[in-house]
């Protein structure tokens, strides 16, 4: 059995050796290096593009401006809303009259060198008239306002004992993974052929879309995921670099690549989270909550890009989390501002509401002389509850809780966790502000439609899947293996996973969402599945006895009650070559199977994260000793990857709520450009041990494998709690108004008077 | 590169990994581009090229530097050791296979960054604290894992050298 064990990754070997193959390692005879001209302001009217001098130099094969473009429609949303088309809003591949966000591609520039490339970018002039930027959510164009609820809201604020409220935000920063994003496109004349290496995520989608912009049959485009250094939601999303490199490539004749740098990217990938809350409940007189209200500006930057409303729309319908609320109305207010347009990072929406709620429900607890866990205890959804239908709309599904018990995961981590309570009184006695902080939330992951894989099995024995996932280093090639393995009860070693291959599998959906496992673990399964089915048929025939008589284990077939008639798959799949005796009349040559798994809902694990702070109320530096997440997954295919998941994932969150920020000044210039002004955490800022808890005790009906997605529930409280940590440190009776809690908004908010 | 749009090509011998190149470069050329994409050693990657991640750190004459900030005429003479030279044959080095016992990488991206770093290192402290591994490892930005496999694997890596 390989599922539920924590076998070794079998993506380590190749990256520990320097073996990967991510997108800057890729090069195509005769190539050309592309670099980016970007806007270098905020918001102007753009009156021309003097590119002469550029053209002129040595070396610099084309450049290229918006005029030339200007019949490109604009790069479409991935995941369109049915009432909100954001047609206006969307980004042109090049900008043409306008500029709208420092950083905002102009112009691109090929050269037969990157250096020289980058030269070349330097001469070419922008004419520019600046306008005023928008830098607040609230004076910008409301591209969207969302609003859903249920239940009588007014009612339920009338018959209130008690009312609290609290305005909140959430700072803007991203997912920022390591390796800048590449790209490198070859077009073959002759077949009317484009090939793109570099994608990742969702490259049956940016493909179409490609094709679609290029005016290309889908069929002709070719996509290649690579190994990808970190994806958390940005990476591989269709940007407009995603069209210029293979537009060149196609235009020249010659292989196009282009290797972003740190600078661009800071300021051309999704930034993300930026939302202010005005949040409300209403609570009867033993702490029952009655109902909730919140009104949200959302900054999405300059432009709608492929999220769409992604990000609006889950804030919307996750905000409840695992509590019992009544009657609850949202309205969202999606605005644009001059800044990085915006899409997902891990965990979207829930991150930011969550922080929202848990500090919400710190405050009342004070409010009403309850602990705050007590607080919390009275309102889980408990599990007689569940399922529980939610009257809400979550990216086009039904909110339905599949399965769980709430209340006993919190008991389990406030059990785990009781002495860090003693620890923080010890730390106070001695001086020093310290603080434990909880937070309860709700995830969703395994979103659908469908996803699709095949597994084949060679006459060497050895099995392929062609998956629709990608490799972004959450280890998919490993868990895919293993359910592979252990359907065909071979050796998860002897299973190859391809990912991200659009000719392989034309049909899958992607990575992202946490759905890669569920969906796309259930789609092998069903592969696997249908392979061992035409195996028995195979291996009955050869073995001359009833289907019904052979089984399975160990790769080979055996016959019950006869130990000397054995078949192994590789000597079915050699019998089931063209021919070959193991196929049936009509049969299809060769073992293998592409299946398809489809699913309604998405499943909803949940967690509770706990953590225990000191502060230095001189310098307002956060430390975070002590840190648990507690998370529900329904079943762990690889306890060492959730694990990993996990600890990750919170130490990311501990960046969005400590350190990272992008900041911008008056005129709407971008004040963290490069890994000196973006703080992401080292080794000296995370947690030493992130504990986990990791638990299976609510597998989800929905899916064959019971498995519910444990990429995003390490990071999706870590803003909640360790607000709740350094509000308890701090004694303070309103909510933490502001993610990240950087050390001058610490000692801020640490000096008296304590009126907060 | 074509040659006739370069100006101030420099001859440089280095060795890598055990082994002598001769090559011509530009001046500007880093040596983490020439390492790459003149030479063939993809395994440092480049994750900001202004010398914070740590994700192209080689050895040079065993001592770690960041090859973005290093020109490659900078290295000429030198012995430069990259990723590439940590395993034998199939044979993953005891550093190599700590990070995979601990789950110490996960899009391994950062990865050949933090196996040059600790490999020199250990080489300077056989036993070190885990709050020194931790010092030494803050010199470097991994985004996935959060560290603790990565100070795991070194632990136990330096455990296993007693």
């Amino acid at each position: 059995m390989t599922v539920g064990r924590s076998v070794p990754r079998h993506e380590d070997a190749r990256l520990l050796r320097g073996e990967g193959n991510f997108a800057d390692d890729v090069n195509r005879a005769g190539q050309v290096h592309l670099r980016v001209v970007r806007s270098p302001v905020a918001h102007a009217r753009l009156d021309g593009v003097d590119a002469e001098e550029a053209r002129g130099m040595p070396g610099v094969v084309a450049v290229l401006t918006g005029a030339e473009l200007k019949d490109v429609p604009p790069i479409p949303v991935r995941l369109p809303h049915p009432d909100h088309p954001l047609d206006p809003y969307l980004q042109p591949v090049l900008a043409r009259d306008e500029v709208r966000y420092v950083g905002e591609p102009v112009a691109v520039v090929a050269a037969a060198d990157p250096y020289l490339a980058e030269d070349a970018a330097e001469l070419v002039e922008l004419d520019l008239t600046e306008l005023p930027a928008v830098l607040d959510a609230e004076d910008g164009t409301r591209a969207a306002t969302l609003a859903d609820g249920f239940g009588d809201v007014d009612a339920a604020f009338a018959a209130a004992a008690h009312v609290v409220e609290v305005t909140v935000e959430v700072g803007r920063h991203a997912a920022v993974p390591l390796e800048p994003r590449g790209l490198v496109a070859e077009y073959d004349r002759g077949r009317d052929r484009l090939e793109v290496w570099g994608g990742s995520k969702v490259p049956n989608f940016n493909r179409t879309v490609l094709a679609g912009l290029l005016g290309m049959p889908p069929e002709a485009v070719h996509l290649y995921a690579m190994d990808a250094g970190g994806g958390f939601g940005a990476r591989g999303e269709f940007y407009p670099e995603d069209f210029l490199v293979p537009y060149l490539a196609r235009r020249l004749g010659r292989p196009v690549k282009w290797t972003e740098d740190r600078a661009e990217a800071l300021v051309a990938l999704n930034h993300s989270r930026q939302q202010r809350h005005h949040l409300a409940a209403a609570f009867s007189e033993d702490g029952t909550l009655l109902g909730l209200r919140d009104e949200i500006w959302h900054d999405n930057g300059a432009y709608a890009r492929t999220h769409g409303l992604t990000v609006p729309d889950l804030t919307v319908a996750m905000l409840p989390g695992p509590y019992r609320v009544p009657a609850y109305g949202c309205r969202l207010h999606m605005a644009l501002t001059n800044k990085t347009p915006c899409g997902t990072y891990r965990a979207p929406g829930r991150y930011e509401g969550t922080y929202a709620r848990e500090q919400l429900l710190d405050v009342a607890a004070d409010r009403l002389g309850l602990d705050p866990v007590e607080l919390r205890r009275r309102n889980l959804l408990t599990p007689e509850e569940i399922p529980h239908v939610r009257p809400l709309n979550a990216l086009g599904t039904d909110v339905v809780l599949d399965a769980g018990d709430y209340p006993k995961l919190l008991e389990a981590a406030v059990a785990r966790t009781r002495d860090w309570h003693a620890e923080a009184a010890r730390l106070r006695a001695d001086g020093v502000p310290a603080g434990v902080g909880l937070a309860v939330f709700l995830e969703k992951s395994g979103l659908g439609p469908h996803e699709t894989a095949d597994v084949a099995v060679d006459p060497s024995g050895a099995v392929r899947v062609h998956s629709g996932g990608t490799s972004l280093g959450q280890g998919i090639e490993t868990v895919l293996a293993q359910i592979a393995a252990e359907r065909l009860t071979v050796p998860d070693d002897r299973v190859h996973v391809v990912n991200g291959d659009t000719g392989l599998q034309p049909y899958g959906m992607g990575s992202w969402a946490s759905r890669s496992t569920v969906v796309g673990g259930s789609a092998v399964v069903r592969a696997a599945d249908a392979v061992v089915d035409k195996a028995r048929r195979a291996a009955a025939r050869l073995l001359e006895a009833d289907p019904a008589d052979l089984v399975l284990d160990g790769g080979r077939f055996t016959v019950t009650g006869d130990p000397a008639a054995a078949v192994t798959l590789a000597e079915v799949a050699a019998a089931c070559a063209p021919g070959g005796p193991g196929l049936g009349d009509g049969e299809e040559p060769g073992l293998a199977a592409r299946r398809v798994f489809a699913v309604d809902h998405m499943t909803y694990p949940y967690g509770v994260h706990v953590a225990l702070v000191t502060v230095d109320p001189g310098t307002g530096a956060v430390r975070v000793p002590r840190y648990l997440v507690a998370y529900e997954v329904g079943r762990a295919i690889n306890p060492a990857l959730v694990e990993g998941q996990l600890v990750g994932g919170a130490a990311q969150g501990l960046g969005g709520a400590l350190y990272e920020e992008f900041r911008y000044d008056d005129a709407g210039q971008p004040l963290a450009t490069t890994f000196m002004d973006y703080l992401m955490p080292t080794a000296s800022e995370t947690v030493p041990y992130v504990e986990t808890l990791i638990t299976e005790d609510a597998p989800s009906p929905d899916n064959p494998l019971g498995t519910k997605g444990a990429g995003e529930g390490g990071i999706t409280a870590a803003g909640a709690a360790l607000a709740s940590a350094v509000r308890a440190a701090l004694g303070l009776r309103a909510a933490i108004p502001r993610l990240p809690l950087t050390p001058a908004r610490v000692v801020e908010l640490s000096e008296p008077p304590t009126e907060r | 590169m074509t040659e006739e749009y370069v100006q101030d090509l420099q001859p440089v011998t280095v060795t890598v990994n055990g082994t002598a190149h001769r090559l011509t470069v530009e001046s500007r050329r880093t040596l983490a581009d020439m390492l790459r994409h003149d030479l063939g050693y993809t395994g440092t990657h480049l994750g900001c090229e202004h010398g914070i991640c740590g994700a192209c750190t080689v050895l040079v004459d065993g001592v770690p530097a960041r090859a973005c900030l290093m020109f490659g005429v900078q290295a000429d003479g030198r012995e430069v050791r990259t990723v590439e030279g940590l395993a034998s044959g199939d044979q993953l080095s005891d550093l190599q296979q700590a990070f995979s016992d601990h789950h110490g990488l996960q899009c391994g991206f950062c990865t050949p960054g933090f196996l040059m770093l600790a490999e020199a290192f250990l080489a300077e402290n056989p036993d070190p604290t885990e709050e020194e591994i931790r010092d030494v490892v803050s010199a470097n930005l991994c985004r996935c894992t959060g560290y603790q496999g990565i100070v795991e694997a070194i632990a136990a890596t330096a455990k296993g050298r007693r």
